[in-house]
């Protein structure tokens, strides 16, 4: 029986894969990952799709917002700059669907600096209001920039495809997005354990005294905007292409919100915890369409109570978690495998 | 030139309301550090319960304008103690989207109430548009000009002579002193809220009055960002003169730009001022500078 887990060196203690039975876990899940999709109907891979391109951006803000400190309230701009590009490139230049997301991710990474620079004077408060201003001003411009994006009308995407290989139902799509997740999260996990990644936690505890120690504040504030905005367009790129479709709609200031609402559910500042939050964020308007399924069949004409209700719901459940559990659900989920590793004598 | 003189009596006009909610903000911000996001919320709130309190029960406007108040405290104390008492000390992040969620619970809920349908206020203000020999004010924008006046200069002799705007003053300045001077620091809390939350209700009705209503009509509570961070966040001065600013130039590029992109650029002008302002000189005109040491 296990009864501590004890390191002796940095190396060991900042190892992605603590144990053995970490190991095995998450070998286990990654097997269930993929026998998923033989298993599932099409509903619950539309759900996983879906879940799959909350967990990139979720992960992007998380490394701008929980990681570095640099609260973003125009996620869903640089989702929608990453959505634009690659919708753009592919039906106007011609590029393959595989191009275009790197493309995307650039693109976005460059709009992301360009709103990270208020970040070098401002913080805080002001950085907020400023990036909220960035999510209006590129909302205009996705709607007014006619002769690029069409307008209100959006632009039309066609399937991706490998040689003969198209991918058209949620379940060939899936292994794209499967593709990408994996690859998104173990960069995501890495980079928390670099250099970089160390300094963007002394960014966020106290700039200044970062700043003393060495950490170039100009670099790696804006590489922090850079890298969470190339994951904003990626999964904006690889969500349009998957509905087939996309018009300024899809990038409301209520998108930023939801994806700071997955990182704070989730827990700041830890990679699983974007993962749980947007997993939990997803679900739960859907779970809520089951619900109200349920009341249509008993109780007729009260289901248009649950439109409204999924907003007071997701209100309820940011400030809820802000108030009472404001290190999120990784937190919980670190306190639920304490308690196993040393039951049941947890003394 | 005639047209420039009317967008600038309009600009005026509505930049007396826009100084009126952005009075909201900084009322709350200085004595309690807090961005209220959900301001625009709590203005739906209140042109909601004035509207209901005029239509169904068939009250007189000054019986109505008063209920609307009274709620407004209620929303404020419950807001203050219920919300924000337990995220003091907590992390900007904390407390920013704590008011964005609690706008996004306000929004569901007078959806689930009112319905989302859209809605004309019923008429509580002579009709007659005001008639400047130069310029003609329509009877809903000069109507809440003078409400939009009278409700800020309460707000500032309040603020300036009474005992309780001296309290109020005296927290924003240093909590600890104020608390050792015994003022209740938590009854000046709550009531920034309440003054915070009365003066978005008077600018909801007001501009119910103008557009009608919906669930939408909080979406005015970002513009008036701009207002607050060009007047600097603790200025409550600023807050007026940047209403008055941000309004005409509102209106100027409702005139000048628009025609030249087809529309719209009015409703983004103020974000891109912001954004200027931010980068140009982040605590606006009258604002406290914050210095930071080591």
């Amino acid at each position: 029986m296990r009864c501590g887990d004890f390191k002796e060196t940095y190396i060991k203690d900042e190892e992605i894969f603590q144990s053995l039975f970490v190991k095995f876990c998450l070998g286990m899940f990654l097997l269930f990952l993929l026998v998923f999709p033989f298993a599932a109907d099409a509903y619950m891979l539309y759900i996983a799709n879906m879940i799959g391109f909350a967990v990139i951006g979720a992960v992007g803000l998380n490394l701008l917002t929980g990681f570095t400190g640099q609260i973003s309230l125009g996620h869903a701009a640089f989702v929608g700059v990453g959505a634009y590009t690659s919708a753009i490139l592919v039906t106007r230049l011609g590029f393959s669907f595989w191009l275009s997301i790197p493309f995307a991710g650039l693109v976005a990474a460059l709009a992301g600096m360009i709103i990270g620079i208020p970040s070098l004077r401002v913080k805080g408060l002001y950085l907020c209001i400023a990036t909220l201003a960035a999510q209006f001003i590129f909302e205009f411009i996705f709607i007014h920039w006619e002769s690029m994006t069409k307008g209100i009308t959006g632009i039309n995407i066609p399937h991706p495809r490998i040689g003969s290989l198209e991918f058209i139902t949620e379940k060939e799509f899936y292994w794209i997005t499967l593709f990408f997740v994996v690859l998104g999260v173990g960069y995501a996990r890495n980079l928390v354990r670099s250099r970089m990644g160390r300094a963007f936690v002394a960014i966020r505890d106290r700039d200044l005294s970062a700043e003393i120690i060495g950490i170039n504040l100009f670099r790696y504030k804006l590489s922090a905007f850079a890298i969470s905005s190339f994951y904003a367009g990626v999964a904006g790129a690889l969500w349009v292409t998957f509905l087939k479709v996309v018009t300024p709609d899809h990038f409301p200031f209520i998108l930023s919100i939801q994806y700071l609402a997955m990182i704070i559910v989730g827990g700041l500042g830890s990679v699983l915890g974007s993962i749980f939050g947007a997993v939990f964020i997803t679900l739960t308007p859907e779970l809520l369409n089951y619900l109200s399924e349920i009341v249509k069949m008993y109780a007729l004409g009260h289901e248009e109570i649950f439109v409204p209700m999924k907003e007071v719901i997701f209100g309820l459940l940011i400030v809820l978690f802000l108030i009472f559990e404001p290190r999120g659900l990784a937190e919980i989920w670190n306190r639920f495998k304490n308690f196993f590793r040393l039951w049941p004598f947890s003394y | 030139m005639d047209i420039l003189l009317q967008i600038i009596v309009t600009g005026l006009a509505t930049g007396g309301l826009y100084g009126l909610i952005a009075l909201g903000f900084v009322l709350i911000y200085k004595a309690t550090s807090v961005l209220n996001l959900a301001m625009g919320e709590f203005m739906t709130l209140g042109a909601f319960v004035c509207f209901t309190a005029l239509t169904q029960i068939k009250a007189p406007f000054y019986l109505a304008l008063m209920l609307t108040l009274a709620s407004a405290v209620v929303l404020g104390i419950i807001v203050e103690r219920l919300i924000l008492r337990p995220l003091i000390g907590e992390p900007v992040i904390s407390v920013i989207m704590v008011t964005i969620g609690l706008g996004v619970i306000l929004r569901g809920l007078i959806y689930m109430i009112w319905t989302p349908s859209f809605r004309n206020f019923p008429q509580i203000f002579p009709p007659e548009p005001l008639n400047l020999n130069f310029a003609v004010v329509p009877s809903g924008l000069w109507w809440g000009f003078v409400f939009a006046i009278i409700g800020t200069t309460i707000f500032l002799l309040i603020f300036k002579f009474s005992r309780t705007g001296v309290a109020m003053r005296a927290t924003a300045n240093d909590q600890q002193a104020a608390l050792s001077m015994g003022i209740s620091v938590r009854w000046v809390f709550a009531l920034a809220w309440c003054f915070g939350a009365m003066a978005s209700v008077i600018g909801g009705i007001v501009i119910g009055n103008i557009s009608g209503i919906s669930v939408y009509m909080g979406d005015i509570g970002l513009k008036v960002l701009a207002v607050i961070i060009l007047g600097g966040l603790d200025s409550i001065g600023g807050a007026i003169l940047g209403g008055f600013i941000i309004a005409i130039l509102e209106n100027l590029t409702g005139l000048y730009i628009d025609p030249l992109i087809g529309g719209g650029a009015k409703d983004v002008a103020p974000f891109l001022i912001l954004v200027l302002i931010i980068m140009i000189r982040p605590y606006g005109l009258f604002g406290k500078e914050i210095i930071e040491r080591v």
